[in-house]
């Protein structure tokens, strides 16, 4: 049993590992604020799949890291995290048997409600940036989401036949 | 993190999921208002800083290795040419050094005799910026050193040409910087021609500052270079900052619209200096 839970969390451990560099990987200036939520969209993807092993807890977790390494308020990306991923659990039945375009057009809506937090945050906190910078990375994040999607699908599959 | 037990595909409901969001949420409340009005989570940040360190070394590899790829297989051809240039550099670099001396002394002396207090010289050290992006929302970059090797909040940061930003957060072994072109970042310059004293404020735009309190007559034009007043008390005075590259006067404003272009090449430089000035120096 435990075993079976390892060989199921490395890969999701791997997953996330490499989300939080490209995360922090340099982009050239022009190009850097188109970058995807990577992060959101593995909490998004394995909230869905594992509700059970990586739901809010690990979010939060996730998003303090974030927090640390983008030198933010800390708590202002693990709060923002934490929502998108209880709204995932909490749908996550319901996510599982919609087709790509409709599961797209959510994920859409919860890129946008993670970066409308994050505004509504800097706003409270008094720091400014420009709207590009915000609304940017829903649409990229929207756009690589579905093969986002068929790659950690094949990852979970290996992950389970491998188990 | 959490426990949990039994098969994943069960569609049963995931327990107590609304206390624990709530939970987190407020306690994501209480840190952030913490972190805004008092500095008690610096080693709460620093700790994580320091999990974080490998990451980022990990990402900063592949840079690095490109560049000492770059660098070992140079061809020789290029090589000789370059020392050649170094070497001319060096020449023309030392021999302004040896005008610079012969200045310093006088400066020092005429000093003397005006009874004023001796500049106080600062003490420098170069740190390498890692290939690491930070905050998206401000012009922000990551140092190879912190505040195990002495760096402080508020440390002036230099490069060859001119001022590059100064030190926001320390962790023990990397430092987060504010350049100068940041949006909330303003720095207290004075004009080098006539002493003109202003603020340069960035922009959020790489090249470009803005220096937005200048009134319709002041006497400022194209070209003029701007160097640190050292009032603000963060940074020295003396160095570079920015050189003015627009002057618009309008006149049913009651401001001139001035612009101006940093000396330092913010988004291209690798490695930086920290200034150790006054007091930090003697302590050491």
């Amino acid at each position: 049993m435990s075993r079976d839970r390892d060989s199921r969390r490395l890969p999701v451990i791997a997953t996330l590992l490499v989300g939080l560099m490209l995360t922090i990987l340099p982009l050239p200036e022009g190009i850097e604020q188109f970058r995807p939520d990577w992060l959101a969209l593995l909490v998004i993807f394995w909230a869905m799949q594992l509700p059970r092993t990586w739901s809010i807890g690990t979010a939060w977790i996730i998003g303090i890291i974030l927090d640390v390494s983008y030198g933010t308020l800390l708590g202002q990306h693990a709060l923002a995290l934490c929502v998108i991923a209880f709204i995932t659990v909490r749908f996550h039945l319901l996510m599982r048997v919609f087709p790509l375009s409709q599961l797209s057009a959510t994920v859409f809506a919860l890129l946008a409600l993670y970066q409308f937090l994050l505004f509504w945050i800097n706003g409270v906190a008094g720091v400014t940036a420009q709207a590009m910078d915000y609304w940017a990375p829903v649409i990229t994040g929207t756009l690589v989401w579905p093969f986002l999607y068929m790659f950690l699908s094949g990852v979970r599959d290996r992950a389970r036949a491998g188990a | 993190m959490v426990a949990s037990r039994g098969n994943n595909s069960n569609p049963a409901r995931i327990p107590a999921l609304g206390i624990r969001v709530i939970v987190l949420m407020l306690i994501s409340i209480l840190l952030m208002y913490f972190d805004q009005r008092q500095n008690h989570l610096d080693a709460v940040r620093k700790a994580i800083g320091v999990a974080v360190y490998p990451l980022q070394l990990v990402v900063d590899a592949p840079v690095r290795f490109w560049e000492w790829l770059g660098e070992s297989t140079t061809s020789r051809n290029e090589l000789q040419l370059e020392v050649g240039r170094l070497k001319a550099e060096r020449l023309l670099t030392n021999a302004r050094l040896q005008r610079l001396t012969a200045l310093e002394a006088e400066n020092a002396r005429l000093r003397a005799l005006l009874d004023a207090r001796a500049k106080v010289r600062d003490q420098v050290r170069v740190a390498e910026i890692m290939a690491v992006d930070a905050n998206p929302y401000e012009h922000n970059l990551v140092i190879d050193i912190g505040s195990r090797d002495g760096v402080y909040d508020g440390q002036a940061i230099v490069d060859a040409d001119g001022v590059v930003g100064q030190v926001i957060a320390t962790g023990l072994m990397t430092a987060q910087a504010v350049l100068i072109s940041d949006t909330d970042h303003a720095l207290p310059v004075e004009v080098n021609r006539n002493g003109l004293r202003t603020i340069a404020v960035g922009t959020g735009e790489i090249d470009r500052l803005d220096l937005p309190f200048l009134p319709n007559n002041a006497d400022i034009q194209t070209g003029d270079l701007l160097v640190t007043s050292g009032l603000g008390g963060a940074f020295p005075a003396g160095y570079p900052v920015a050189v003015v590259d627009g002057v618009t006067r309008m006149p049913q404003e009651p401001f001139a619209d001035v612009t101006a272009k940093p000396a330092a090449a913010l988004d291209q430089v690798r490695e930086v200096m920290l200034i150790w000035s006054g007091p930090a120096v003697e302590e050491q």
